[in-house]
């Protein structure tokens, strides 16, 4: 296989996948004692924990909202999770973005007016990094806030999709995400209604090509949001055993 | 700006009926005028009552070691405090970050600007170009008015000529030796629509008035070729996928009609 070919002639990509497979999913919930809710996420070799605090009294006064919640994310990366070992410091761009993505995806699906005058934190946390950082904070996000017992109106679950050489691929890895012809487009769908929370494209991709790539990422979407759901439920089915024993 | 509920009521029942506070179709974009010079790389948009300054400049820098073929393209965005009673004039807003990420999304990600073509020794000198941007006036979508103001200004910019003299580079003035343009594959330019409770109602290049009651804004690049560069739509009321294929198709209809007033402004 050349080094800038993504899929090889037998349809296989880099990590042995093919163009509509998902990397593996393992999650679990309530993987922190201290947190309200807290959950362990990982998408193939991308790694995230995060833990939920609040809805909790705020404690600066100023940000306080009389009719919503104040709903603070903050997203950071070990020095480990990538090849390079690095601080990155709190400030970083990118980082930031992130977070602020994630804060704005789940604003309009958190019931937010029933926690007038409290707030409620979000910690990320990426342990290893092989692309879709984004969706696994967001699926992770997911999963903790549900773990803390928050009332959202739907799941939020997120699945990236690219295109090469004439098909599309779900869920891009790192050096698929590097490289630079691959459009990387980032869906978040709520999976009931199937609307779209949050989408983002970086790179080109033609016109005509976007709806292929966005079904095929909602496909993902749904897929995902399966796996969350039964995280969900033997989480709950677990706890329920352990108050009735 | 007043913001109470009969203005946001005005504004919705107007718009279910197909009527815009200023008079527009639904569609339809502000008069937009584009004007280039004085000097290179000096444009200014004016979108409707918005308007836009963006400046290019350039230096010679050292690049970094692990990129050494290539030089860098810089977006800074500075809302000044007299374009609206909104922004204080000292505070660095969050919208300033999000439009310089974004333009950087569109126009770097993209790959629009050649930034191989901007080394002058590798790993030795490299250009560094900056756009800056200044915000003189505010009526809403910012963001379409500075990437055109971006793209505009970086189309128009020379930099100075360079020669190489055995190891010593020569940088000659404007007066010297014609001036060379930036090499730029592309235009890519952004389109924002709005969208009022559930996403029914549509609006593109909303003003003022329409962001404040907005449900939700998706901003939507696409380039002279019909290709799409960004997309980004975060936060807001969640939409259908046919609704944002809609928006794209509409989108790279309105781009060929904005880049016509780009060609036309840079003869």
């Amino acid at each position: 296989m050349s080094r800038n070919e993504l899929v090889n002639p037998e349809g296989l990509r880099v990590d042995g996948r093919r163009a509509n497979e998902l990397r593996k999913i393992t999650c679990k919930s309530n993987v922190i004692d201290y947190a309200d809710g807290s959950s362990y996420y990982e998408q193939g070799n991308t790694k995230v924990l995060v833990g939920v605090f609040g809805p909790r009294e705020s404690k600066q006064r100023g940000v306080i909202q009389s009719t919503q919640v104040v709903f603070n994310v903050e997203f950071s990366m070990a020095p480990f999770s990538t090849g390079e070992r690095r601080k990155r410091s709190k400030n970083d761009k990118r980082l930031l973005e992130i977070a602020a993505i994630v804060k704005q995806t789940f604003e309009p699906v958190i019931l937010g007016n029933l926690f007038s005058r409290s707030q409620i934190d979000v910690f990320i946390h990426l342990l290893q990094q092989d692309g879709g950082m984004l969706e696994a904070s967001i699926n992770a996000t997911c999963l903790a806030l549900i773990d803390a017992g928050i009332p959202m109106i739907d799941y939020v679950c997120a699945c990236a999709a690219g295109y090469t050489s004439g098909f599309p691929l779900l869920d891009l890895n790192l050096s698929e995400e590097n490289s630079f012809e691959t459009p990387n487009l980032t869906v978040a769908i709520l999976p009931r209604s199937e609307k779209i929370a949050l989408i983002q494209l970086k790179s080109k991709l033609s016109v005509d090509k976007l709806g292929d790539v966005l079904e095929l990422a909602k496909v993902g979407c749904q897929f995902v949001h399966k796996k969350l759901d039964q995280t969900v439920k033997t989480s709950t089915a677990d706890l329920i055993n352990k108050i009735s024993t | 700006m007043e913001l109470n509920t009969n203005n946001k009521k005005f504004v919705i029942e107007s718009l279910e009926k197909g009527y815009r506070t200023d008079g527009r179709g639904i569609y339809d974009y502000r008069n937009l005028i584009i004007e280039c010079g004085p000097s290179f790389g000096n444009v200014q948009v004016q979108l409707g009552k918005t308007r836009v300054q963006a400046i290019v400049s350039c230096e010679i820098v050292r690049p970094f070691p692990d990129r050494s073929t290539e030089g860098f393209v810089n977006f800074n965005s500075e809302i000044s405090g007299m374009s609206s009673l909104e922004f204080e004039a000292t505070r660095f807003t969050d919208l300033e970050v999000y439009i310089s990420t974004l333009l950087e999304k569109i126009i770097k990600t993209s790959r629009a600007i050649d930034t191989e073509a901007l080394c002058i020794i590798v790993g030795e000198q490299v250009w560094s170009v900056r756009c800056d941007l200044h915000f003189l006036d505010f009526d809403g979508n910012f963001i379409d008015a500075a990437v055109i103001a971006a793209i505009t200004s970086l189309k128009h910019f020379k930099r100075p000529e360079v020669t190489k003299d055995g190891e010593e580079v020569v940088v000659h003035s404007l007066t010297e030796r014609a001036p060379v343009p930036l090499s730029i594959y592309h235009t890519p330019i952004c389109v924002t629509f709005s969208y009022f409770e559930d996403g029914k109602c549509f609006v593109l290049d909303p003003n003022l008035l329409e962001e404040k009651f907005q449900a939700g804004s998706i901003s939507i690049a696409v380039n002279s070729n019909g290709e799409l560069c960004c997309i980004n739509k975060a936060g807001g009321v969640a939409l259908d996928s046919e609704t944002i294929i809609l928006c794209t198709m509409v989108a790279s209809e309105k781009v060929m009609e904005i880049n016509k007033i780009i060609k036309n402004a840079l003869i």
